[in-house]
């Protein structure tokens, strides 16, 4: 072994040397061999003549010699890339176009895949993420604090359970410098359940959590650490005021914890027993107030299913010992990071049908390539011939092609991942809703780069070996005798007619999936909801914060709108307790009017729970379809009556007509009268199936949380400025929040507006290819064909002959991948379907929107060749051969 | 011809010229007339596998090389067995004559 290490240093590193002993020592053979024949009565020009031939060559023998030597890959591969570097940078436009299909093709993966992998495949940044569970209240997150006090000490699968609340934006003043930051206030044990270390200080403990305003405590992030207090190493112990109340900073987080959620990174860290001191309400004590988010390490040992056992028990205890607010409650498990399943199932739909379409637009690239190296392979077939004649071997011919191929494709994926990286960054750092500290953390890790160069290889391989069966059919003496001409021009669909078709097909279906995409952003954003969000403004208060008890709630929300209804220019005004689109909204069973027991097997529905005064649906413009709306005489002295929607009116009653005057009845018994019918609407996201709902009047359900709806022509912020007065007229104490309601649904649209953007982005990569691909193979026909167009020519073909020959095949081509691509374009909108709002491909816009598409695509990439074949000179190409 | 027939002149062919190399050294060519002297004129190694087959022994080490003047004082490349080249040469006999007795038993049970 030893001797073969020394081998294989000496055949590297003294290669010529090396290489001079044995063309020495064949010279000396051939010199012996001679004498031997001269001994024998040859002459010395026939003896050395003999000689030659008894040695079989001395190149041959060479060869051969160098073939077993060690190290003879690598100084192959050496010689191999050396010629392709040269015969790359011999035709630098194909080179060009090369790199760039692949930089996109693989940039566009690894950007989606690195997006993918921080939002799905990354556990969050905690320790020993791989245990860590959220428990939801059925499929929702958000628990009541005393269900999760229960949760926490009656469990026995997790090691401990910690409760989170989003607190929304808060005043910050170190003194002297208001500011507002996004906090998050914790149950005691959440550090210590994380197993955190702290940056700086101490962290805050359960044993610190002795009632309310027991810790007046916060502890940084590390970011906000840097960013607000310069990392100053003694602000450990400082006062700062939180909502006008002092608070000790007590530490800061190690710099690489982020919080729980992958999207949204908190400023600090508040214990939950400052509640009441900090948000100015105390949310604590009510069992039916969900706001706090449950989540936890299992017990080492525990399985999933284990601990959803322990927490179906843990429901049915809470169910009967709680009837009045945990009837019928479920717990589930789900993954923490994005907002539990009401965030991650979408996501993991729309993520997979990304990375699919990205996915094809690689394989369109390599489509692409493979047809443009097989051009060029046939174009070579004289130079491949000929060393095939010289005693080349294929394997050697084709290892040179696929080295270029990986060398072009390397070089692509090394550019496209520079690219991505980029943009990942780009997409971290972006903030995109505005004040709100939620930003996508997609910075690429090893496995982005693992991937990337995973793609490059694999797509190098993959078009690197379209022209293997070519250059294997290769025979040297044909290809010399006839020239350039014989290889594959015979047939009339050649391999690289179908990579071609191949590649419109796929370049239509993102076509088509983009379009589709686009046309359902452009609905959703015009589209029905069953409400008007524009022209229309949000007022928000809770009266529970401004001091108000639950009997005088009503009272007070009525004089809000009476007042509010003087406002010159407002043309409607109604309460809601809950807006469609608000993350909160609540959901309840229903039960047709003979139930009597009431399992939630036997429901007939489960809906959108929504509680109205008399004007709502006037100020939301949902259109009443039958019966009446609520009046301020349903009140609780008044039998119950609600409004349902159409889907609610057909699930449980068959027909619009039949629902009102009909009765449903609410978990445990409460019978409700359908006193009329409102057109269907979307809730919790755009994309969801039809959902039945109910709208209850607001005397006879009553909620703290206010939202009034206030419909005006009128400028938004002097609208703002009205109403603010107005109210403040009533209660200068109360707590405002003034928005257009479009501004509201800002966050129910962000998924779908960055889908659209996503998917169009796609689009448009996937229509760059068409028009490369097709221009490849045009203009490619074109040149082969010029001297046969000249002919044509000189014999009088006039200029639609002359298009015809030269570009109707790259047509035929082209009309017979982008109808596949069409077909298969439409078949994969379903998926669309589940992200992108009333994404339908039935949608003649959509149809004649690809078509056309396809055309311009066709007619941009075929305009070059074509005014070059009309230009062909007969004459001129006549005489050139 | 079938891969198994070329492994097995392969395999002939190194026992051939560790053999030949057994009695003194040799050059290239002289090696090819020992050993179509003694197979008695039935092997004629063709030098296409000859210097192959030497280079690889060199490499592993079989054999060793060194220039010095041949019997008409030309100046050529003569080829040495080593101690492995010798154990090597013990191996490869035995294996053949193990190689015979299985065939000629297996070829006389008929």
């Amino acid at each position: 072994m030893p001797g073969r290490i020394v081998s294989l240093y000496r055949n590297l590193l003294s290669k010529n040397s090396v290489e001079q002993a044995l063309d020495d020592e064949l010279q000396s053979s051939v010199e012996l061999l001679t004498e031997e024949k001269m001994k024998e009565g040859h002459s010395q020009q026939e003896a050395r003549r003999r000689a030659l031939i008894e040695l079989g060559g001395i190149e041959q023998v060479r060869t051969k010699v160098r073939e077993i030597r060690v190290g003879r890959l690598l100084e192959d591969f050496a010689a191999d890339l050396w010629l392709t570097r040269r015969t790359l940078v011999k035709s630098p436009v194909f080179t060009l176009t090369a790199i760039v299909t692949l930089a996109l093709g693989i940039g566009a993966n690894a950007v989606v895949f690195s997006v993918l992998n921080a939002l799905l495949l990354r556990p969050v940044k905690v320790p020993n993420a791989q245990n860590f569970y959220l428990v939801q209240r059925f499929r929702h997150p958000p628990q009541s604090y005393p269900d999760y006090l229960d949760l926490r000490d009656r469990n026995r699968a997790f090691a401990s359970l910690m409760a989170v609340k989003f607190a929304g934006e808060v005043g910050v003043d170190t003194g002297g410098n208001p500011s507002t930051a996004w906090p998050i206030l914790t149950s005691g044990n959440y550090f210590d359940a994380l197993g955190l270390r702290p940056h700086l200080g101490r962290f805050f403990h359960a044993s610190d959590e002795q009632g309310v305003n027991s810790a007046p405590y916060v502890v940084l992030s590390y970011a906000y650490w840097r960013s607000h207090f310069d990392g100053d190493r003694s602000v450990v112990g400082q006062t700062v005021e939180i909502n006008k109340h002092p608070l000790t900073i007590i530490g800061v987080a190690p710099e690489e914890f982020r919080g729980t959620d992958l999207i949204f990174s908190p400023a600090f860290w508040i214990p939950i027993a400052e509640e009441p001191t900090v948000l100015g309400s105390n949310s604590l004590p009510n069992r039916g107030e969900h706001n706090l988010w449950v989540m936890g390490r299992l017990k080492p040992g525990v399985p999933p299913a284990e601990a959803a056992a322990d927490l179906d028990a843990l429901g049915s205890w809470l169910s009967k010992t709680y009837p009045a607010s945990d009837e019928g409650i479920k717990f589930t498990l789900a993954s923490p990071g994005l907002l539990g399943d009401a965030l991650a199932r979408p996501a993991r739909a729309f993520m997979a049908g990304v990375m699919l379409l990205a996915g094809l637009i690689l394989l369109a690239a390599c489509a692409n390539l493979g047809s443009l190296f097989a051009a060029r392979a046939s174009d070579r077939a004289k130079e491949i011939a000929f060393r095939l004649a010289l005693g080349s071997r294929r394997w050697r011919i084709l290892r040179q092609l696929l080295t270029e191929a990986l060398l072009v494709s390397l070089t692509g994926g090394a550019i496209g991942l520079a690219g991505s990286v980029m943009v990942l960054h780009g997409l971290s750092a972006w903030q995109p809703l505005p004040k709100i500290p939620v930003n996508v953390p997609v910075n690429p890790d090893a496995r982005t780069y693992a991937v990337a160069l995973l793609l490059a290889v694999a797509s190098g391989l993959l078009f690197g070996i379209v022209p293997l069966r070519q250059v294997l059919r290769a025979d040297p003496w044909q290809v010399i005798h006839t020239g350039m001409s014989s290889m594959g021009a015979m047939r009339r669909f050649t391999l690289r007619d179908v990579l071609l078709v191949v590649q419109i097909a796929i370049c239509a279906v993102l076509v088509t999936s983009s379009l589709v995409a686009v046309r359902g952003m452009e609905r959703s954003l015009h589209g029905s909801y069953g409400f008007q969000p524009r022209d229309a403004m949000i007022v928000q208060t809770n009266l529970h914060m401004a001091g108000y008890a639950d009997d005088r709630m009503p009272e007070m929300q009525r004089r809000m709108l009476d007042a509010i209804a003087t406002i010159p220019g407002v043309s409607a005004v109604g309460y809601a307790g809950d807006l469609p689109f608000s993350l909160g909204g609540s959901d309840s069973f229903v039960y047709s009017d003979n139930t009597t027991d009431f399992r939630p097997a036997n429901q007939a529905a489960d809906a959108m729970d929504y509680s109205i005064s008399p004007g709502y649906l006037r100020a939301a413009e949902t259109r009443l379809l039958a019966g009446r709306d609520v009046t301020f005489n349903d009140d609780l002295g008044s039998p119950a009556v609600a409004l349902v929607n159409r889907e609610f009116a057909v699930k449980l009653f068959g027909s619009v007509d039949k629902a009102v005057g009909g009765h449903f009845k609410l978990f445990g018994g409460k019978r409700i009268e359908v006193v009329g019918v409102v057109e269907d609407g979307k809730y919790r996201t755009l994309t969801e199936d039809q959902q039945p709902a109910m709208f209850s009047p607001f005397l006879q359900k009553v909620s703290s949380s206010t939202l009034l709806v206030v419909r005006s022509k009128r400028d938004p912020s002097e609208m703002a400025a009205a109403l603010e007065n107005k109210l403040h007229g009533i209660d200068p104490g109360l707590p405002l929040t003034i928005k257009t309601w479009t501004e509201e649904m800002g966050f129910a649209l962000f998924a779908t507006r960055v889908a659209a953007v996503a998917l169009g982005v796609l689009g448009l990569l996937g229509a760059m290819l068409a028009v490369t691909g097709v221009f490849g193979m045009a203009s490619y026909a074109v040149s082969r064909r010029l001297r046969e167009l000249g002919i044509r020519v000189a014999l009088g073909a006039g200029k639609r002959e002359v298009l015809r020959t030269s570009l109707g095949h790259a047509c035929r081509l082209l009309a017979i991948g982008s109808v596949a691509g069409l077909a298969l374009g439409v078949a994969a909108t379903r998926v669309l379907s589940h992200i992108v709002y009333q994404a339908t491909p039935k949608d003649p816009m959509v149809l004649v929107g690809v078509v056309a598409a396809m055309l311009i695509i066709g007619l941009t990439a075929a305009w070059l060749p074509a005014r070059r074949a009309l230009a062909v000179d007969p004459l001129l190409l006549l005489r050139e051969e | 011809m079938s891969e198994k027939r070329t492994d097995l002149l392969r395999g002939t062919l190194d026992l051939l010229i560790l053999k030949a190399l057994n009695l003194e050294p040799l050059h290239g060519v002289g090696i090819s007339r020992r050993i179509t002297q003694i197979t008695k004129g039935a092997f004629e190694v063709s030098f296409g596998s000859l210097f192959p087959s030497l280079h690889r022994m060199e490499e592993k080490g079989w054999v060793e090389a060194e220039w010095r003047p041949s019997e008409n004082n030309r100046r050529a490349k003569y080829y040495r067995l080593t101690a492995a080249g010798r154990a090597q040469l013990k191996l490869e006999e035995r294996e053949w004559n193990q190689v015979v007795k299985i065939m000629t038993a297996a070829v006389e049970s008929a």
